[in-house]
Formats: C-alpha cells, structure tokens, sequence
C-alpha cells in the first residue's frame, strides 16, 4: 500500500479526534455542574440557581452541538479510513462503539431535548432528573468509547482466530473491567471536570472584573472553584495510575513518555525532569534530573528496573524474528489449511504482530521475499519502528503534567479565597483564571498525544501495525476528505468560538422583570412546582 | 439450524430494524429540513418549522449513529469494506451529516440575514443530500459492487467511485428515499404545524407520496432487468465468517425475484411498501397527518424490507469476485460477540422506545410562531 495513504489517513484521524476532544472534555464537566447547580435550585427553590442552570446550560448547548456534529465522524472513521484495523477487530471494538450508542448515546440526545424545551413542561423534578440522564449518558458515553480505546492499548478479552484472519471476542468482563480502560475512563471524565469548571470559573472571574451580574459571579466562581479543586486532585492521582499501567502492559510506551534510553538500576534511577530527546540518536540532550524518583513515581517500586528503549528494541528484533516465522505460517494456512502450518503459527502466535510489523519493509512487502542478506535491516528497521516518537511524547507528558498541578495550585487557591468572600481583592486572580479557560482542554488534547502518539506503531498494542491498518485509498481521496474537513471544521470553529464569545459577554438574563412564563404558560403549574421565586 | 446461524439470522433481522428506524426517524428529520426553505417564507415560519422538531432532531439522528455502531459490532466486514468502498460518497454524507446539529444550534443564535439564509441552505443540503445517499447506496448494493478481498481480509476496489455516483438506477433509489422522507417530514409540520406552515407542508407531502410509490413501483420493474446474485455452491449458514473460501456464486438477470418466488408470502412486503405510500398520501390529503406519518412508517417498512429479503442473504455482493460477495453468513461477527449484542439490544431497544415516545408526549402539541419568538430555549 501507498505509505502517504497511511500517513494521510493517520493525520485526519489525528486532525479530526483531536477537533473532536476540544468539545468533550467541556460536555463531559459542564454536564455534571448543571445537574449540580440544577440540584440546588430545586433543594433551595432559589431562582439564581435557576439562571445560573440555564445561563450555563445555554453555552453547554452551543458546545455540545459541534461535540455530537464531529463525533459522528469518528463513528464513521474506523470503517471509511481504517479498513484492515475494522476487519481485524471489529468483532471486540465494534460492539463496545454500538453498546455506546445503545445505552449512553441514544438516552443522552433524546433528553437533551428536553433540558433545553422542557422547562415549562415538567415539573421541577421532571426536569432536574431529565438534566442528570443528560449527565449520565454523556459520561457513560465516555466510558464505552474508552473500553473500546482500552482494547486498542491492551487488548485484553479476545484471541486471534486464523481461519477468520481476525481477534474475536471472548470474555466481556476482561475487556469492559480492563485496568487501561477504567484508569482511563476516570481520568478522562474527570478532566472533564477540570475543563468544565475552569470554563465556568474564568467566565465568571469576567462578570466579577466588570462588577457585573455579581451575585450570579460569586455563585458559579465558588461552585466551580469547589468543583475543580476535587476534581483537579483526583485527575492528578489517576494519572499516576495510568502511568503505573503503561509500566505494566505498554512498556514502550512508558519508556518514550519518560525519556529513558537505557534499562534504570534502581533504587537510584533518576527521574528526567527536562531534556530534549533526539529520536535518531537516541539519546537525551541537556538533562535534569532528580535521583531515587524514577523508580517510586512509575513503578511504585524502589526494586523494579524500568526497560529503556534501547534494550526493548533489542528484544523487538527477537520477537521480530518468531513474528516473521507467524506470519509465513499464517499466509500458507490461509491457502493450503494445512495443520502443519498451523501448529506453527501456533507456536509462534504471540509474535504474530511483529511479523506485520516487519512486512512494511520486505521487498514487496512479501515475508516470503526475505532472505538472509536482506532480513538484518528489516529486522532493524521493525525493531525501530516498534518505539513511538519520544520527543513528541516525552513533552506532551511533561506539559500535560504540568498543567495538572498548575490547575490544583488555581482551584486550591481560587477556592480558599472564594469561601473567604475576599475574591475581588485579587484582581490578578481573577484574569489568570480567565485567561486558563482553554489550558484544560489543551491538557486533555496532550493526553490524547501520549496515549495514542504511545501507542504507535501499532493501533492493536502488539497485534495489529498501523500502516496495515488503513484502506486502500488513493492519495486523490485522501486529499479529498482532507481538504474538506479543514474547510467545514474551520467554519465551525470560527461560527462557536464567536457564538460562546457573544454569548458569554452578554451574560446571564437579569431579572428585573419577571418572567413571561408564570401560570398563563400550560404545562408550567404542573405537579405543582411553579416557581414563585421572582415574586 | 444451530446457534451460531440463528444468531446471525437475529442479527439480520435487528439490522433490518435499525435500518428501518433510521429511515423513519431520521428521515422525517431530513425531511423537515429539506421542506425548510419551501414551507417557511419567512424567518418567523422557519423557526417555528425547526422547533416542530427541535427537541427531537438529536435522538433521531442517534439512530443513524446506531446503524454504523451496529453494522461495525455485528457485521465488521460489511463495515469495513462498504464503508471504504464508498469513500467518496460517505464522506459528503459525512460532511452534510455533521453541518445539521451545528445549523439547529447556531442558526437562531445570530439575527443577520445572510447568517440565518446560509444555515437554511445548509439545512437544505443536509436533509436532502443524506436521504438520497442512503437510498443511493441500496441501489448499489443491489447492482453489486466491484471489490475482492486479499488473503488478510483486506478489501481492494476495483472500480473507480463515479460509477457508484452516476449509474441511473441508484439515482431511482436515491430520489425514491427523498420523497419517502420528505413525506414524513411534511406530515410531522401538519402534526405540530399551523397554517400556514401546514398547508404548504400538505400539498408537498401528498404528492411525495406519489412520487415514492410510482418510483418503487418503477424499480420493482427495473430490478427483474438487474442482474441479481445466487449461490452456485452448498451454503453452510454455520460457516465461519469470512469472505474466502465460501461457496460459488453466480451472477443472474432476475435472480433477485428468487426468493419471492420460493417463498410467496414475501410479496406481502413490496404490497405494505406501496399500498402504505399512496394511503399515506391520501391520508395527508385528508388532514389526518398522523394516520399518514404511522402510514408513511410502515411504507419505509415494506421498501427496506423488500430490498432486504430480495437480497437476503446477500448484504453486499461484489461482481468482480462473486464467490467473495458479504453476505449474512460470512460478513458476521462471532457467536460470542452476537449473543452478547443480542442481549443489550433486548435490553436498550424497548428501553429506547420507551424514553423516546415520552419525549413525544412531553413535547406535543402545536408549535405557534409566536411561541418560538418568545422562549428563548427554541432554536
């Protein structure tokens, strides 16, 4: 196959997911704090909580719509550009996608519809319960789409079937309670709520550097700041976790996050704070770093020795060397279904992804065209292939990072002064948080980064390379889509940044005057909650 | 017949459902937004169309969601390889899918007459565009489709996208999808609709009806000419699943009447498809959009069903290889992965079903210019 179409392919997923990851993390948080302030108005019957539920719930729409637009893309992605990777494991990875759409998708759309028309429809209760199943569902939505991203960084749940040529699924309960797939499924949603209350926080630091809407301010500042300095810790901590888990199933992955070139002796391997990798020399230019961390941050060991990338590329050549044997047999069964080829392939099996690996740089992409002079550089050249790219991952984890404990130092602080009542003597405060609105979501595109740019080669962690993964297009149908999804996604980009701007600055209604809703509305007394608040 | 093939016949099925779903929910959706600029004059008139459906488009559009998750969890090969094969035509549906939930949100945000006139269009677009597309698609799987599979299961195209754009009849096809969604989207604007958002939805309605049923009538005919596909071999329903080494198949004028003619009572599909489609039009003729919106429902029934057991079990022939066309038998998923997306569907579908026709009920009743003028939750 081409290898452009490949990279074209990997740079539309790339282009497209990482569009798509600007809008969710915000849904996911905001979802959760509407139910909050939602909650406390129906408790209180205080009608600002109200505003404040429909006045945020009002930006959650405009967000939420390019979040569903560009979500369909990804639906469709697998099957449109990623052919070879649908045929290999649609059987596991298809069906956590439709239990998505099923249980989580469906329920969070049709009620979103309500939260937004049914205000005067159903009771107050009614509607608070409409508000958490929106919620509910597009959190739940986030942890089928992660089961499914779980298979892809540890396949667990699922064998190799030669005579179908694909993984099939076997254990529902090992792929849906994956470690990977649950760490991140919290870790994910949860800087959700980071985003989320960021977003809510820096729009109301804005009312309350203009003294306007000051009340309506001081409530969702301190709603937020309470919100996110939870969730900021518990992101932080779930992250060490994750980074436990790739230590244990994705050790390349780890490796190039941390920079580490050579296998570490612990106790004394350092942690490297900064460095600047080079991925051709393999090695790290202008180091810090800090003595005895290393070990206890990853491992959470002072015992274990963490691979380094030299030594596991070492042992990829070795895997390499049985893959290629996999691969031959698996081709010869699939003509001749000849038991002998089998029991070969068998015995080779869990190799079988390093024999792909290795086809992309046989003459022809035929395994059965290698020879002993030509095999030591194919050898060489999957064996490489086999470590991400570490600069890209070594600091899109380190700003990633960074970005967390900056969020934990905001919230912490933001939250003390706020239940203090003292947050408009700190003016500066205030234009920090404002101007951190988009860092979260920048933070959750980096960690997008780390988990999938660490993933590669592969798109099945050590089953399925990417560049086998993708359909047979020409270049011309690459460019195609490409184009277009720059042109659509930067109209839509444009059309909401303006509209959240727009309606971010006019801020919530005022209510000087009472509403035109009131008993004249049918539907509005209804179970008997008509809200008298205003009067 | 044992487990596995059972399932796979449940699956079928449940596609068949899914499929059905999507046309009758979303396409009333597209048909909404294709009659947009036609039953609205004025921007008053336009909201207040979108409103008919404003709390509902989303759910809907879940079912188109649902039909890619489903092909993709119970039929993987079907997915990857007619998705891929259709590149460029899934990709406009893609594009002119993805602009409709950002026109809902966005059109009425701003008051500009350019604004408000481009997002109209887009809806125009993004109602019509799809419906043809999908209907387009069925016209070609029916003709088949050029591809074969290498030995890793890798699809490869062998033949050039414009064929799949430009042949005649999944033109028919297309259009024929168009004024079926068309009607039902007129007949939601007299559910919920005033004059005079009504009666313009009426007289446009009535006649899609018409059109749909002398079109279907029209490729009923056409599809005793198109060479259809059969088995040559022993077929083993069992059989794992996969495209190579299948039994023979063969490519025949006609053979897509086979099944009707084995089994008789099939017939009853295409006669629901076209009766329902003139009642329905008669029905919105009458004033009774709802009798015509359950009508024109069951009209997509009897057209999608007919399609479905004319091919069955075929689900994507391909006539550069024939032996390796998808069928229901060897494009599956595995066993394991069927019965357990048996069970979530048993479990979510009535539940779906249920939460969606409360939201119906929430929501009913007629939708007044004036109103949408003055909530400022509508769109």
């Amino acid at each position: 196959m081409d290898p452009s179409v490949v990279d074209l392919s990997r740079l539309q997923f790339a282009v497209t997911a990482l569009y798509h990851f600007q809008f969710v993390p915000l849904t996911l948080g905001l979802s959760f704090m509407l139910a909050a302030m939602e909650t406390v108005y129906v408790i209180t019957g205080k009608q600002i909580y109200k505003d404040m539920t429909q006045f945020w719930g009002k930006l959650f729409g405009i967000n939420f719509a390019i979040g569903v637009a560009t979500g369909l893309t990804m639906e469709f992605e697998f099957g449109t550009n990623w052919s070879m990777y649908s045929h290999f494991v649609g059987d596991v990875f298809g069906a956590p996608l439709a239990v998505e759409g099923l249980m989580a998708f469906f329920m969070e759309s049709t009620f979103v519809g309500l939260m937004f028309f049914g205000w005067n429809r159903l009771s107050r209760g009614g509607h608070l319960a409409v508000t958490y199943l929106v919620a509910l569902g597009s959190n739940l939505s986030a942890l089928w789409i992660l089961i499914a991203n779980g298979f892809m960084q540890d396949p667990v749940g699922a064998s190799f079937n030669p005579d179908t040529m694909r993984m099939e699924f076997n254990n529902i309960a090992a792929l849906v309670f994956s470690e990977d797939a649950q760490a991140k499924f919290v870790h994910t949603t949860i800087a959700g709520f980071v985003t989320g209350a960021m977003f809510v926080m820096g729009i109301s630091a804005y009312y309350m550097l203009r003294r306007r809407h000051r009340e309506f301010a001081a409530r969702s500042f301190r709603m937020a700041a309470l919100f996110g300095i939870i969730s900021s810790l518990a992101v932080v901590t779930l992250g060490d976790a994750l980074g436990r888990l790739d230590f244990l199933v994705q050790p390349t992955k780890l490796a190039a996050m941390e920079g580490i070139w050579h296998t570490t002796t612990p106790p004394a391997a350092p942690w490297t704070v900064f460095a600047i990798p080079d991925d051709v020399a393999q090695k790290n230019y202008a180091e810090i770093n800090l003595p005895y961390v290393l070990g206890p941050l990853v491992a959470h060991s002072f015992t274990a020795a963490i691979p380094g990338i030299i030594e596991l590329e070492q042992k990829a050549k070795l895997d390499t060397v049985n893959g290629i044997k996999a691969v031959t047999a698996l081709h010869d069964y699939s003509s001749t279904k000849d038991p002998a080829a089998l029991a070969i392939f068998k015995q080779y099996e869990q190799d079988m992804g390093y024999g792909f690996l290795a086809q992309r740089y046989a003459p022809d992409q035929d395994l059965s065209k290698l020879t002993a002079a030509n095999t030591p550089a194919v050898l060489d050249r999957a064996a490489r292939d086999t470590i991400p790219n570490v600069l890209v991952e070594f600091w899109s984890f380190r700003l990633m990072v960074l970005f967390g404990f900056a969020f934990v130092v905001v919230f912490a602080f933001a939250a003390y002064v706020s239940l203090n009542n003292k947050i408009e003597k700190h003016p500066w405060l205030l234009r920090a948080t404002m101007w951190a609105i988009p860092l979260p979501i920048i933070a959750c595109e980096y960690g997008w980064i780390v988990a999938e740019n660490g993933r590669q080669p592969w798109t099945v962690y050590g089953w399925l390379p990417t560049f086998l993964s993708a359909s047979t297009h020409t270049v011309g149908y690459m460019i195609f889509s490409l184009i277009g999804f720059v042109l659509l996604y930067s109209v839509f980009i444009a059309a909401e940044l303006y509209l959240l701007f727009k309606f971010a600055r006019i801020g919530p209604a005022e209510h000087a005057v009472p509403e035109l809703a009131g008993p004249a509305t049918p539907g509005f007394t209804r179970g008997g909650f008509a809200d008298k608040s205003w009067q | 017949m044992e487990l596995y093939a059972i399932l796979k016949l449940i699956w079928a099925g449940l596609l068949g459902v899914l499929l059905m779903g999507l046309a009758i929910m979303m396409g009333m959706d597209m048909g909404v937004g294709t009659l947009l600029r036609f039953v609205g004059k004025t921007d008053g008139e336009r909201r207040t169309a979108l409103n008919i459906i404003g709390p509902h488009w989303d759910g809907n559009q879940v079912w188109f969601i649902l039909g890619g998750g489903a092909i993709f969890a119970a039929f993987p090969t079907l997915y990857a390889t007619s998705f891929s094969i259709f590149y460029v035509v899934m990709i406009l549906l893609l594009f002119s899918m993805i602009m409709r939930p950002v026109a809902f949100e966005y059109r009425s945000k701003l008051d500009g007459g350019t604004w408000r006139m481009s997002w109209d269009w887009a809806f125009l677009i993004s109602g019509a565009l799809p419906m043809i597309i999908y209907g387009a698609a069925f016209g070609n799987v029916l003709q088949g489709v050029g591809f074969h599979f290498d030995w890793t299961g890798q699809y490869h195209q062998d033949e050039s996208f414009l064929w799949y754009l430009l042949n005649p009849f999944a033109i028919l096809c297309g259009v024929l999808s168009l004024a079926l969604s068309i009607q039902q989207g007129g007949a939601m604007l007299m559910i919920r609709g005033e004059e005079p958002i009504y009666g313009r939805a009426r007289s446009i309605a009535w006649v899609a009806g018409l059109v749909a049923a002398v079109l279907f009538v029209l490729g009923g005919i056409w599809i005793q000419f198109i060479r259809g596909f059969v088995f040559t071999g022993t077929v083993n329903p069992n059989m794992e699943s996969t495209p190579l080494g299948g039994p023979g198949v063969a490519q025949q004028a006609g053979a897509w009447m086979h099944n009707f003619h084995t089994l008789p009572v099939l017939w009853v599909l295409p006669a629901l498809g076209v009766v329902c489609m003139v009642l329905a039009a008669v029905s919105i003729r009458a004033d009774k959009p709802i009798i015509g919106w359950w009508f024109g429902a069951l009209a997509w029934v009897g057209t999608i069903g007919t399609a479905g057991v004319a091919m069955f079990p075929f689900l994507m022939p391909s006539t550069t290889n024939p032996a390796q066309s998808l069928t229901v038998w060897n494009a599956s998923s595995s066993a394991y992965t069927l019965g357990w997306m048996v069970i979530f569907a048993a479990i979510f579908v009535p539940a779906i079903l249920c939460y969606t026709s409360w939201c119906y009920r929430v929501m009913k009743g007629k939708v007044r210019v004036e109103d949408v003028a003055h909530d400022e939750h509508s769109y």
